[in-house]
């Protein structure tokens, strides 16, 4: 077998278990996941067999769409998309993050949703994400990765409503996906201006005739189009203002969380940010742009974080602060790989920690709340180890992943100080937040019955969250980091950093400790931040008097307009007419010749004048 | 001194409009018939003047005129037979001739 086809069978296999389950999945239940595990771990299999064989680098072509037989333009080259997929480093490594991380979580899901209903429809959904995130990955043109792109949020839209039966659900669901639409629309016209200008839509075209100087007398183009391309991240990658789908995503299943808004889906508006970076490099406002939104959104999301009460919400919040510290690692670092970095850590421990957090919300019999959790320490002993150790990379303990990847960022971002300082003292309230729930779910005094009888998950659940804690520890390590990134020096290092980060660490876990170490319930109560700064509420309001005011003056043109002048108007136009015409008919032979004669005078008339 | 074509088209248009007087004026439904034919005989009329007046390049009236006019000739005795049937039917059934009366057909 030629290794060229290595990256369509990467991509196809989840698409084919997809396809099977949905047709058969419903019959079998070891059917289902095991199509859709056994894809998976296929997947994974093959991209480590790519990552360690850096020489294939080609695949096969196909000429999709070209549009050139009938083109009317001869001075433009024609339009087409190409479907080919890209092999490099970033590609490579993020193949290797995202079929990992599926597999295991493929692999947790057999545990937790071993009693949820809709088995199959769930595999399903999983093998359907799986296949869009590969998407995105091996998309080598923009299009292309614009289809998988609206593919994600299709199977994430599938996977949140999965409870659809519940409304909140339902509705969590169809915000993902609205809330993704307007970001998208940026997308769409951030590629449309992009091609306009270079008439191609290959990643590596663009990026030639953007070095060759086609913007260097148009910089603001190129930075509107970048900015414009942003909002496509600021959408799947939940960056304020169009955050609001992340936390409320949370309704779906608890794996589909670690899975899809933890570790691989919002980690595709990043990817595709260090896809464009050569561009972006040359586009220094839109970078400035790019590094303001990241640095406000990861500290106004950690802020938020700390007083949220439901386990999973508290960890949707940490994950836009960490997308903040990604898409600002873009904004201010020299090279993508320091975003992806993070990226790449983050997708470990945080996928650890949603997968501890289900494995406690099961314990828990699906209780949510963290002051109804408690002293589980000892009741749940491995997925406390687990937790513990992805808390520590989350607050970036010094020697595990954490702590590499988002101090080379924070160190990075010296060269804007007040972004710099947003990200330290965010560095601060992230150990605080992670120090919080730590403390409240497995110490204190147990704070409903659930707590005081909650018992250990099943292997198939702790196996998959060891595997995890070892890689959420380890994967920032020097001589493990080098073999998926090329790190740069940073130069210009704050004075006193390693001491700046780590007393923003001692602050933030003791003071966690010192106030939540034995509590009944939240001795602090900032109602600003609990109710996340109002956003959704006044999200709520803009859509009711917004939405719901053009819908009103749609629905009266509808009515009036549409129904009223042109359906039932036409209609009763042909009615007066022939209630006009009947009058004519008097019954009179004479009058008849009489009206007959006039009509042929007025033809003659006519005719002849 | 012969008549010219302009008192032949005289006399037609004069028929023609009895005849059309007739059909919008009187009531009984035979006259209107007969007017009907009289209106169709003005045409003849100036057909048969016109082909009289307008020699073809032999120094013959144009045939094509008179040909015409036995066609209107011909269908007209078949309308009159059909017409008069229609009539005798009508005044079987309604035991009239006057068109006042028969104005069922109205809104």
């Amino acid at each position: 077998m030629n290794v060229q086809t290595l990256p369509w069978i990467i991509l196809f296999a989840p698409l084919l278990a997809a396809i099977v389950i949905l047709f058969f999945g419903k019959y079998s239940k070891p059917l289902s996941a095991g199509l859709a595990i056994f894809s998976a771990a296929l997947g994974c299999a093959l991209s480590w067999y790519l990552f360690l064989h850096p020489t294939v680098t080609e695949s096969f072509r196909i000429e999709w769409m070209n549009f050139s037989a009938f083109w009317p333009y001869h001075d433009v080259p024609a339009f087409r998309i190409p479907i080919g997929f890209i092999l490099d480093p970033i590609s490579r490594m993020m193949l290797v993050v995202v079929t990992s991380i599926a597999t295991l979580v493929f692999i947790y899901s057999l545990g937790y949703m071993r009693t949820e209903e809709g088995y199959w429809r769930y595999f399903a959904g999983l093998a359907l994400f799986l296949f869009s995130m590969l998407g995105i990955v091996l998309a080598d043109n923009f299009v292309m990765m614009f289809m998988f792109w609206e593919l994600v949020g299709v199977s994430s839209y599938i996977l949140i409503g999965h409870y659809f039966g519940k409304n909140s659900a339902a509705d969590a669901g169809k915000q993902a996906f609205i809330v993704n639409r307007i970001g998208d629309f940026g997308f769409m016209a951030g590629i449309l201006l992009l091609w306009y200008a270079t008439k191609t839509i290959v990643f590596s075209e663009i990026q030639e005739n953007v070095a060759h100087g086609l913007f260097a007398d148009n910089q603001l183009y190129l930075a509107v189009a970048c900015i414009l391309v942003f909002c496509g991240t600021i959408g799947k990658s939940a960056q304020l203002p169009l955050h609001v789908w992340l936390p409320n995503s949370m309704e779906g299943p608890t794996p589909v969380s670690s899975l899809l808004h933890a570790a691989t889906m919002v980690a595709a508006g990043v990817y595709m940010l260090a896809r464009i970076f050569p561009i972006l490099l040359m586009a220094p406002m839109a970078r400035d742009v790019i590094a303001w939104v990241g640095g406000i959104t990861l500290f106004v999301a950690a802020l938020m974080a700390t007083q949220q009460n439901d386990i999973k919400r508290i960890l949707a919040y940490s994950t836009i602060s960490q997308l903040g510290y990604m898409v600002l690692g873009i904004g201010v670092a020299p090279v993508a790989d320091v975003a992806l970095f993070h990226l790449f850590t983050h997708a470990c421990f945080k996928c650890l920690l949603f997968l501890t957090a289900g494995s406690v919300i099961v314990g828990m019999h699906h209780e949510q709340d963290i002051w109804k959790m408690g002293a589980i320490k000892n009741k749940m002993p491995a997925t406390f180890l687990c937790c513990l150790a992805g808390a520590a990379a989350l607050s970036a303990v010094p020697f595990t992943s954490g702590h590499y990847s988002k101090d080379l960022i924070i160190a990075f971002a010296w060269s804007k100080p007040p972004l710099f300082w947003l990200a330290l003292v965010t560095a601060g309230l992230t150990a605080f937040y992670v120090g919080r729930l730590f403390f409240v779910v497995f110490f204190g005094p147990p704070r409903s019955e659930h707590a005081k009888h909650c018992a250990e998950s099943p292997k198939v659940m702790t196996v998959p969250m060891f595997l995890l804690a070892l890689a959420a520890i380890g994967a920032g390590w020097p001589f493990i980091a080098d073999k998926f990134f090329v790190l740069p020096e940073v130069h210009v290092e704050p004075p006193f950093f390693n001491a700046m980060t780590l007393g923003a660490l001692v602050l933030g876990l003791g003071g966690a400790f010192l106030l939540y170490r034995n509590v009944e319930k939240d001795p602090i109560s900032i109602p600003f931040f609990a109710n996340r700064m109002y956003i959704d509420n006044l999200y709520a309001q803009l859509v009711k008097f917004g939405q719901d005011r053009v819908g009103l003056v749609l629905a009266w043109m509808d009515r009036w307009i549409i129904d009223g002048a042109g359906v039932r108007g036409s209609g009763k136009v042909a009615m007066c007419a022939g209630f006009a015409l009947r009058l004519l008919q008097i019954g009179n032979i004479q009058a008849y010749a009489f009206f007959f004669g006039a009509g042929v005078v007025i033809l003659i008339y006519l005719l002849i004048r | 001194m012969s008549p010219s074509l302009g008192d032949y088209l005289f006399v037609s248009g004069l028929l023609f409009a009895i005849g059309l007087a007739g059909v919008l004026l009187r009531r009984n439904i035979l006259i209107i018939f007969m007017c009907l034919e009289l209106m169709l005989n003005a045409a003849n009329l100036s057909l048969v003047a016109f082909s009289r007046y307008n020699l073809t390049d032999l120094g013959l009236p144009n045939f094509n005129a008179q040909v015409f006019v036995f066609f209107i000739i011909t269908v007209a005795a078949a309308e009159v037979a059909v017409g008069l049937a229609i009539i005798v039917a009508l005044y079987r059934a309604r035991r009239t001739t006057h068109v006042e009366d028969l104005n069922r057909m109205k809104f």
